[in-house]
């Protein structure tokens, strides 16, 4: 790798982790703004924060976050697939936490496919979606705070 | 069961359903084709003479749903949370309350050159694709195959954001019942809410509903959406009308033909609490719906940035290395 290049790398992973804590953090900050918690605990009476408890923007900011999620997420497989592949491995809180994001994926795709007009799905299944959703994104932000305290990463080096 | 509310079918047999429908000119006398067939309900305002009937009807059919709240009413956090407490207002009836699923709304306006009243039996408007049902974090509002949306009470937190979403805010709330209660009483949830389920247990049985039953003047009619639909402009044309929940909110179950203008019956009636509006309405579901579409394009946008990344990266490690050979084109 030449030291352009190299670093060109470092810019890009600087920003991709950028991305991923801002597009996590509206990703959250909308997703529990579909719960009406918001104006009861006065997150919406800190000035300039009224519109997190009108659940139509928060709606809209959610399929946004979801959508720069989506791409991140692609970019960063495919990446990997390419790139790092034959000397990296998946780490197994990688794997772990690759499944919470595909449950969110799931989950959220259906929900998403749900808010068209019709009747989609079962009442039952529908309950599960949501209790799914938001399950996933406990076990997520649990496994992502471990990985956070004991330094855990996505990938490492393959040995020999 | 009151005198007027017999137990007619309005599910008919394939044969009668089309005796039926050859017969739809005769108010409240439906046909359904199947339990998924979108049901509708017309309403010719023209006719209501605002008696009520159908609101005690609604009431004694669907009275058994009601709320029966605990009390007393577990202290909530934090203590602006407001307490919904309609048991000593059960009497209530010229608004939407939990215990009054339909109103009659009164105008006064100007009908060729006379001062007239027009009463307009309210409810909820069964959206065709209901925001108080899509938007429930917890799944408590369905909809049914058949068009109609409920909230199932046992289930619900009563976090008030399917009244919220609504864009007439017709659900109404009452403290001290619902799911909150075995959930975290104090900290999240607050009641349950209830509004018109469109007699979903009668219309299951092919009964029509209470209200429709039981009005005198036959002022609804229920029946497959595009036949409603169709004699709810047949209706608007022979009375030069006008015709409102066939747009709003990107079509309603509900249609109401009046000879007044909307805009003037909005200008006339009460509107607030438990008082709908009667103006236009956006597709609320549309925004959010319309950027769907970049969820399915986004994934393929991160795979060619990173496919190109990488042929950008090997180009140049190619070039680097001087092994510019196999970049002829
Ligand atoms: S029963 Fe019929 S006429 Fe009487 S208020 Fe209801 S809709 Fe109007
Ligand atoms: S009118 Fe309101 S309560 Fe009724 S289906 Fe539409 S959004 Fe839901
Ligand atoms: S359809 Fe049934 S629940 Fe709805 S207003 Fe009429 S009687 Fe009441």
């Amino acid at each position: 790798m030449t030291k352009n290049s190299s670093h060109a790398s470092r810019i890009g992973q600087k920003s991709a982790k950028w991305i991923y804590g801002l597009t996590m953090f509206f990703l959250v900050l909308s997703g529990f703004g579909q719960m009406p918690l918001y104006k009861r605990y006065y997150i919406a009476d800190i000035p300039g924060l009224k519109w997190v408890s009108d659940f139509y923007i928060t709606h809209y900011l959610h399929y946004l976050a979801a959508i720069v999620f989506l791409g991140f997420i692609s970019y960063k497989i495919t990446d990997y697939l390419l790139a790092f592949r034959k000397t990296h491995l998946i780490t197994l809180s990688g794997y772990i936490r690759g499944v919470w994001i595909t449950g969110i994926v799931f989950s959220g795709a259906c929900l998403v496919i749900n808010n068209f007009t019709g009747k989609w799905f079962s009442d039952s299944f529908i309950i599960f979606l949501d209790l799914a959703h938001t399950g996933f994104v406990m076990l997520l932000f649990i496994t992502a705070v471990y990985c956070k305290i004991s330094k855990k990463k996505w990938i490492m080096a393959r040995v020999g | 069961m009151s005198k007027g509310l017999s137990r007619r079918s309005f599910l008919r047999g394939s044969m009668a359903a089309g005796a039926a429908i050859a017969a739809s000119t005769i108010p409240g006398v439906v046909s359904a084709r199947d339990d998924s067939t979108q049901l509708a309900t017309l309403l010719d305002i023209s006719k209501c003479i605002g008696c009520e009937a159908c609101v005690e009807a609604c009431e004694e059919v669907n009275g058994h749903k009601y709320p029966n709240p605990q009390k007393p009413f577990p202290k909530m956090f934090p203590p602006r949370v407001p307490v919904a407490d309609w048991t000593d207002k059960k009497d209530v009836t010229d608004r939407l309350t939990p215990y009054n699923w339909l109103y009659i709304q009164r105008a006064i306006v100007d009908v060729n050159g006379e001062e007239t009243e027009i009463n307009i039996p309210r409810r909820c408007m069964h959206c065709v694709n209901p925001p108080c049902v899509k938007l429930c974090p917890f799944g408590s509002a369905q909809q049914q195959d058949n068009g109609l949306s409920r909230i199932d009470p046992d289930i619900c937190m009563g976090g008030a954001k399917c009244k919220l979403v609504c864009p007439w805010k017709i659900p109404e709330r009452q403290t001290g019942v619902g799911m909150y209660l075995d959930v975290l009483p104090s900290l999240a949830g607050n009641g349950a809410f209830y509004k018109c389920d469109r007699c979903y247990e009668r219309v299951a049985q092919g009964e029509l509903p209470a209200c429709i039953e039981v009005c005198p003047e036959d002022v609804q009619t229920i029946g497959p959406r595009d036949e409603i639909l169709k004699e709810a402009h047949t209706l608007a044309k022979e009375m030069n009308g006008y015709i409102y929940g066939k747009e709003e909110n990107g079509g309603t179950n509900t249609f109401y033909v009046s000879p007044v203008p909307f805009d003037k019956l909005n200008a006339s009636v009460d509107i607030g609490p438990g008082m709908p509006h009667l103006k236009p309405v956006k597709d609320t579901m549309a925004d959010a719906n319309n950027i769907a579409a970049a969820m399915v394009i986004a994934p393929l946008a991160g795979v060619a940035a990173a496919a190109g990344k990488f042929y950008k990266l090997t180009r140049t490690e190619d070039v680097s290395k001087g092994g510019t050979q196999n970049d002829k084109k």
